[in-house]
């Protein structure tokens, strides 16, 4: 509570003190950077002669792998993702009103079982094929041409068509909030609705369009279930073959240390490109432009336009698992470990949300009070979970969670005598631990983008009038922000119930999820009798979207930039 | 729920500073092979023995996991599905030696470590899933014959990175020489129908699909697969193969991997993974390996499943798995340079 502050005529700066926000903000940091901590312990070990082969034969091939795909998905989500977000947004056609919340349903499609979906829907042999067969009557299996979904376009297809919701996400709430003003200007200067949207709407939006689009590009990156399967290899399927295969997980710590650097300074190079586009805030009081009307041909494109990509990114992978799971239970029947699975799924996906949520807005709250480099360093590095593999992650982890183990057990039998064995390692604590740490980005940097909106002089107003920090957070921020952090909180939670390659290797013994239950199945190639738990998972993860929908239909402003990710 | 609560609730005990006794009769599985497959083992064991089997299914890093958790890990066996992670295992010094007159009795000395490190559990061969309609009179090839150009556009396989391959690749180079490997498999790479992805059962389906004609895959998938545990679907896929042991051109004999265990350095009770080990490769346990999995069973004379002993007589090969299993990482390297996967 410093004088200066109140004489100052620079009204907007906060009060200088917090400092226990920021201490608080620094130990989750640190806790975040556990897993770094792992991989240079791993990496530094050294890795003999193998980067020769590496850059050789492995690297240059993911390089370009992984260009290839984080363009095609970049493109097909950024294309869908915007083009949904417009038509809903500016236009009136029939079903839009579902469309605006069907749009989402993607996000509750874990990639790696839509590529087992699409392998056996598009296989010469599965219903597609014999359904166009019978159709060109053509008797020959081998008699039609039909697109490969094993190749680096099928994954960007399938990877984009699961993907895009996070891009239709925010930059449908920042058309929601763009002022009609702008608009109706553009139109009444003689702009079509096209040329509306392309010269006024488009370039208003594009920082939303590049948090959505970074954030789906992450996902496309880590992903390995999909990649895999299809035969792409991207840096983390070489980082995954180095180890695995290689038997290298020196090796495999240093690529994924470098791919880890790559994504962050790309990060910070794409906020520094747009580090003066503060479009959004002005437009709140605005009054919100009203949808256009359409003739038949236009209304039919819509309901097109929005239909194909729902139909692609969850329509037909539910369906076809829906089929799949009902052949199954006429036959072997529910498979009675499956509700204890879908419970276990459930309480740890909570328990990290709530977590993850808190700690979020630790972070969030103390780079605000202590506006300056060492909060914003500590957001910075608490987002650092995100912007790596689940797999590499996990490995990282495994060194200093058990090394803290052994240390607490080593000091309790020295000094009570008694073994406190695996305390983390050996219990879920370990997953609760990795789940935060792997989607912590998530609610800092939307509680980041919910605080934003508050102008400082609030705070200093309640400052003079004598509140603390944490009072100031009580009555004013909470309220104002929690918008932001729920539907944050809801990313996370179906974020977790997807998770797999951290809770595989992490997990305590007799430990199954669903995520892990379709794994099983899929491993010993027995994935149709993981059908009903693959459908489980994406069920069960329909209600968090659905939430997710319905407060992004009430809170417009304040959930537009919510998923503005840390690092 | 019980789970989560189970480990709330030793999170809370433990850190009261209250650890909690290992139970009497327990032990515990870390295992890379998916626990379903040996499920029935498991619970055999359990009834008979009254030991409650603990497991934890660890696809990879087990070894750096068991490294990681030091001593107190709680694994007392670490069960895998390829002789290269097992042979890992025991070079990181994961693993402790054990005498057992029951395991030297059943399972042949070829088959396990002579220092009592490891021993093999099952045995699967790696063989062909031939078109019954367009090759119905295929009965025998050569793993060389693979790469025979006149098989271009007609093979089907796996990742040339998943351990299945790379073991089998490392016979080749033990047996004929790195360079002789590399010609045979870019002869093969060349004869790919599709992208080297997917699982062994693909194969049998892309058969059927009329994309290849010869798919390479494990044995004990074809007992899956007809059989009708993998549903109705995949019952179709294998009545579209026969089943071809292929052999070594020089040897005669047909590349197996084997699943195996080693009981774990700081097994907290060694005494039960001894006889658990004892259980599973007796004439019981190696029965019902035939008869869940379709494996092949490490006790000679141990009854094969009838769909298996349709193939024909397997003849293992006669390259030790510790000379192949040098050849690991060389055969890994191999795939990368000839761009199997590409």
């Amino acid at each position: 509570m410093t004088l200066a502050a109140e004489t100052s005529p620079r009204l907007n700066r906060p009060p200088r003190d917090g400092g226990r926000w920021l201490a608080a903000g620094v130990v989750i940091a640190c806790l975040t950077l556990a897993p770094v901590a792992g991989l240079i312990g791993l990496a530094s070990r050294g890795s003999g002669d193998l980067w020769p082969h590496l850059t050789a034969y492995v690297l240059p091939r993911a390089a370009w792998e992984t260009l290839q795909l984080l363009a095609g998905v970049g493109l097909v989500t950024t294309v869908v993702g915007v083009g949904t977000a417009w038509l809903v947004v500016a236009y009136r056609f029939p079903g839009r009103k579902l469309f605006e919340w069907a749009l989402l349903l993607p996000l509750a499609m874990p990639t790696y079982i839509a590529a087992f979906a699409y392998l056996d829907l598009t296989h010469p042999i599965g219903p597609v094929q014999t359904t166009l067969r019978a159709l060109l009557g053509i008797t020959d299996v081998r008699g039609l041409w039909f697109p490969e979904i094993r190749s680096m376009g099928g994954c960007v297809l399938l990877l984009g068509a699961v993907l895009y919701p996070y891009v239709y996400l925010t930059t449908r709430g920042l058309f929601l909030m763009q002022s009609s003003a702008a608009l109706e200007a553009a139109r009444t200067l003689g702009a079509g609705g096209l040329r509306t949207f392309l010269t006024v709407a488009l370039p208003l939006a594009r920082p939303a369009i590049a948090v959505g689009v970074s954030l789906a590009l992450m996902e496309a990156l880590n992903d390995i279930g999909a990649a895999e399967f299809l035969g792409v290899r991207t840096f983390t399927v070489a980082i995954y073959s180095t180890w695995v295969n290689r038997s290298s997980v020196e090796g495999a710590a240093q690529i994924a240390l470098v791919m880890i650097a790559l994504v962050l300074a790309l990060v910070a190079l794409e906020r520094w490109a747009r580090r003066r586009q503060g479009v959004a805030g002005e437009a709140r009081a605005a009054r919100r432009s009203e949808p256009r009307d359409l003739g038949p041909l236009g209304q039919t494109g819509c309901v097109l336009a929005c239909a194909a990509p729902i139909a692609l990114g969850f329509a037909a992978p539910a369906a076809y698992l829906a089929h799949a799971a009902a052949v199954r239970i006429a036959a072997f029947g529910v498979p009675p470990q499956i509700y204890g699975e879908i419970a276990r799924t459930l309480g740890f996906a909570l328990v990290a949300t709530a977590i993850a949520a808190a700690l979020g807005l630790v972070l969030a709250y103390a780079a605000r009070v202590r506006r300056g480099l060492p909060a914003r360093a500590a957001q910075i590095a608490a987002g650092v979970g995100y912007a790596m593999p689940g797999t590499v992650l996990a490995v990282g982890l495994l060194t200093p969670l058990a090394g803290f183990d052994n240390m607490v057990d080593g000091v309790a039998r020295q000094a009570l005598g008694i073994s406190t064995g695996l305390l983390i390692s050996g219990s879920g604590a370990a997953l609760i631990f990795a789940y935060v740490v792997r989607f912590l980005a998530i609610p800092s940097g939307g509680v980041d983008a919910g605080l934003a909106k508050i102008p400082l002089s609030l705070d200093h107003a309640a400052r003079t009038l004598g509140a603390r920090p944490a009072g100031v957070a009580r009555a004013l921020h909470l309220p104002l922000a929690a918008p932001a952090l729920g539907a944050a909180a809801l990313l996370v939670f179906v974020d977790c119930m997807k998770e797999l390659s951290a809770t595989l290797l992490l997990r305590p013994l007799n430990f199954e999820t669903l995520a892990t239950h379709v794994y099983g199945e899929a491993s010993r190639g027995t994935y149709e009798s993981g059908a009903v738990a693959a459908l489980a998972i994406v069920l069960v993860g329909l209600a968090p979207v659905a939430l997710i929908a319905r407060a992004s239909s009430r809170n417009r402003p304040a959930f537009a930039e919510k998923l503005a990710v840390a690092p | 729920m019980t789970a989560s609560f189970k480990a709330a609730a030793f999170a809370a005990f433990a850190s009261l500073g209250l650890a909690l006794p290992a139970a009497a009769a327990e032990v515990n599985v870390y295992t890379t092979r998916e626990p379903g497959l040996i499920q029935p083992l498991l619970d055999a064991y359990a009834e008979k023995a009254g030991v409650k089997v603990n497991t934890v299914f660890v696809k990879e890093g087990l070894a750096e996991r068991v490294a990681a958790e030091g001593e107190n890990s709680p694994a007392d066996i670490l069960m895998t599905v390829d002789f290269g992670n097992l042979i890992d295992l025991v070079d990181r010094g994961l693993t402790q030696p054990t005498t057992s007159a029951a395991i030297e009795a059943a399972v042949p000395a070829s088959l396990r470590d002579a220092n009592g490190q490891w021993t093999a559990l099952s045995l699967r061969a790696r063989v062909l899933y031939v078109s019954k309609d367009r090759l119905p009179d295929l009965k025998a090839m050569t793993y060389e014959d693979l790469a025979d150009p006149k098989w271009k556009g007609k093979v089907c396989i796996r990742s040339g990175q998943h351990p299945y391959n790379t073991s089998l690749i490392a016979a080749v180079i033990a047996k004929d020489g790195r360079d002789a490997a590399k010609t045979w498999l870019t002869g093969l790479k060349a004869n790919l129908a599709r992208k080297a992805s997917g699982g062994d059962r693909e194969g049998a389906r892309d058969v059927l699909a009329g994309l290849c004609d010869v798919a390479i895959g494990n044995s004990y998938y074809v007992g899956l697969m007809r059989s009708g545990k993998g549903g109705p679907d995949q019952q179709k896929w294998a009545e579209a193969i026969n089943v071809v042991l292929p052999t070594f051109a020089k040897s005669g004999g047909t590349h197996v991997n084997v699943s195996g265990a080693a009981v774990a350095k700081n097994a907290p009770n060694k005494e039960q993974a001894v006889k658990l080990l004892e259980f599973l490769v007796s004439d019981e346990a190696q029965g019902l390996y035939a008869k869940a999995n379709f494996e092949y069973p490490v006790k000679p004379g141990a009854p094969v499943d009838p769909i298996l002993a349709s193939f024909g007589e397997l003849k293992v090969d006669d390259a030790s798995l510790a000379e192949i299993s040098k050849n690991r990482k060389a055969a890994s390297a191999l795939v990368d340079e000839v761009g199997f996967d590409g």
